[in-house]
């Protein structure tokens, strides 16, 4: 068996759930887990997301309906997650690569003394076992990588490696069944307070149709009307990869990546971005990309669909003026 | 307050990567090498932590020998003193590994409180953190914007006061927060952006050469979790069409194809 850990919050179904099924149904092909594939939801209000998931007849939906795995804690989800695998015995446990799996899935790894393989983008199934390929070095470079030993495997799949839309449906609706977990609340040692947003954000970067972002390689705050002056001629909104926002140059809501907005406009031009997976999980979308680095061999070429090499100080401008004929 | 920062030494960002031989690890005789930039707000948020509440700061660190330097440089900034678990074999360990070696180092100095960087600029696992504090085990929460500790008057541990606690603000996705809070001991992994950085002072570089830094052996029976089978350049997803020439031909050509091939102007 391949499970697959969905994610879900007060019923409403994670889309990047899709595309750990998807990774989970390549493995299955090749052989995996015997070609199965059965999906875990984990909490009692998780109604809405099971019957979404069963609709789609990718395999037999287990429902965990505990009050104590809401809301969200890691140690709940250690404990209910750990039972399920021991007693299953999964041959491949597939989550996708959010920032709640990130908060788990190593201590339910450790737990079971078990490997996890995160942030993957390729996986490869034959009948004896699975490998995986995830980024190394910031994405300058691709690893292969085997679990070692022969229990369960877990993997988290990179947000975006793998298209949903790609999901094989079933003809008929999958059973679900609701299996009882009994979770010692004395167990739980965090105390989670509801979740909020810190203020309504201003700029709506996912509505722009233009972006230009910019990245460490402006060097200086002082350096930022260079790429404003950019996105004025292309009548763009700007933004910036994560570290401009840390150093206070650019406000957090312009953030583009995993942990600020996710965009696809119309053209996206990254100027001195190197392209850290964080940042372009939140960008790739876009339908035409623009790079624009020093470094010829800067991530951010691998999804570019035009590369210019360089001094950004240089060609920055230099398209301004053109933009202005 | 007793505090742990683990830090990890990784390529700088400006290496450009050159593979082993056999394609299974990088050249690492080429590297030239630097303090993991989360480890780095860790290490920062730390100190502040220190000033505020009083205490010391004690730095981790499980590599080769060439990890000393990483060391000398938290102590530089301040922290008091540093543990070093040496092995060559850690140069390319995998988090459970890492984690195994940090947990056996620093279980007997009992800490109240185990700070790391939310991942690796390496091989970014992304794992180390919550694998030592489920090996320590301690609680622990991820991707921390702020930390408070609620302590008692006159100290941290006061035996009649009741278990010291923190509470900690986690950053969800798409611009989403979360306060929670846990009892201590416990483990945070510290996302980048969450102090302003400082840097070490000539002063504090004489410092650190009096600092300890106390060496510690692999602990025996450690087995990695995962192989790396090969390693290699990504494979683009896009052909990437590469425009030449001085900064105005370039920009010419690019306004002209983003005109009338891409029609996104």
């Amino acid at each position: 068996m391949i499970l697959v850990v969905a994610e879900q919050r007060d019923g409403t179904l994670n889309r990047a759930t899709w595309e750990a099924v998807v990774a989970a149904q390549q493995l299955a092909g090749g052989g995996v887990g015997n070609g199965t594939v059965t999906i875990a939801v984990l909490g009692s209000s998780a109604g809405g997301a099971s019957e979404e998931l069963a609709a789609a007849g990718v395999g037999d939906v287990r429902v965990l309906a505990d009050s104590a795995l809401e809301p969200y804690t890691p140690d709940a989800y250690v404990i209910a997650l750990a039972k399920v695998i021991t007693s299953a015995s999964p041959q491949v446990v597939v989550f996708p690569h959010t920032y709640q799996t990130r908060d788990f899935a190593p201590a339910l790894a450790a737990r079971l003394r078990a490997p996890l393989i995160t942030d993957v983008t390729g996986a490869m199934g034959t009948g004896s076992g699975a490998a995986f390929t995830r980024p190394m070095f910031q994405g300058k470079l691709a690893a292969e990588v085997r679990p070692a030993g022969v229990g369960p495997c877990l993997v988290t799949v990179q947000v975006g490696a793998f298209r949903a839309d790609q999901v094989r449906k079933g003809t008929n609706a999958s059973a679900v069944t609701t299996a009882a977990v009994t979770i010692d609340r004395s167990a739980i040692r965090q105390e989670p307070e509801t979740p909020f947003r810190e203020a309504k954000q201003a700029v709506d970067l996912s509505q722009a149709a233009r972006i230009v972002a910019v990245g460490r390689g402006i060097k200086s705050q002082e350096s930022l009307p260079i790429a404003q002056a950019l996105a004025d001629a292309l009548g763009a909104e700007l933004a910036a990869s994560r570290p401009i926002c840390d150093n206070g140059w650019l406000p957090m809501e312009r953030q583009i990546g995993s942990s600020g907005q996710t965009v696809a406009p119309k053209l996206y031009v990254a100027l001195g971005i190197s392209g850290a997976i964080q940042h372009l999980v939140g960008m790739k979308g876009s339908r035409t990309i623009v790079a624009i680095n020093k470094d010829a061999d800067a991530p951010i070429f691998e999804v570019a669909d035009y590369g210019l090499v360089g001094d950004l100080f240089e060609i920055a401008p230099a398209i301004v003026e053109e933009l202005n004929k | 307050m007793k505090l742990a920062v683990c830090i990890k030494q990784v390529p700088t960002r400006e290496w450009q990567p050159r593979l082993r031989d056999d394609k299974t690890w990088i050249r690492d005789q080429d590297v030239s090498y630097e303090m993991n930039e989360p480890d780095a707000y860790a290490l920062e948020e730390a100190l502040r932590l220190r000033e505020k509440h009083g205490g010391e700061v004690i730095v981790c660190s499980a590599g080769p020998a060439r990890v000393q330097q990483v060391l000398r440089e938290a102590l530089a900034r301040g922290a008091d003193r540093a543990l070093h678990v040496e092995d060559d074999s850690l140069a390319a360990a995998d988090a459970s590994v890492t984690a195994g070696a940090l947990a056996g180092a620093m279980a007997e100095e009992k800490f109240d409180l185990v700070l790391t960087g939310l991942q690796s600029d390496d091989q970014g696992h992304g794992q180390t953190g919550v694998v030592l504090a489920e090996q320590l085990g301690i609680p622990h929460a991820t991707i921390v914007m702020e930390i408070h500790v609620q302590a008692a008057e006159g100290g941290l541990v006061a035996a009649d006061s009741p278990t010291p606690k923190i509470r900690v603000k986690r950053e969800l996705e798409g611009g989403w927060f979360q306060w929670l809070a846990m009892p201590l001991p416990a483990l945070l992994t510290i996302q980048s952006g969450i102090n302003q950085l400082r840097y070490a002072t000539l002063k504090g570089i004489m410092a650190a050469k009096k600092k300890e830094i106390r060496k510690v052996a692999l602990p025996a029976g450690l087995q990695p979790s995962q192989q790396i089978v090969a390693i290699a350049l990504p494979v683009r997803s896009k052909q990437t069409q590469m425009i030449a020439g001085s900064p105005s031909e370039a920009a010419r050509e690019l306004v002209r194809r983003l005109r009338d091939e891409a029609r996104a102007l």
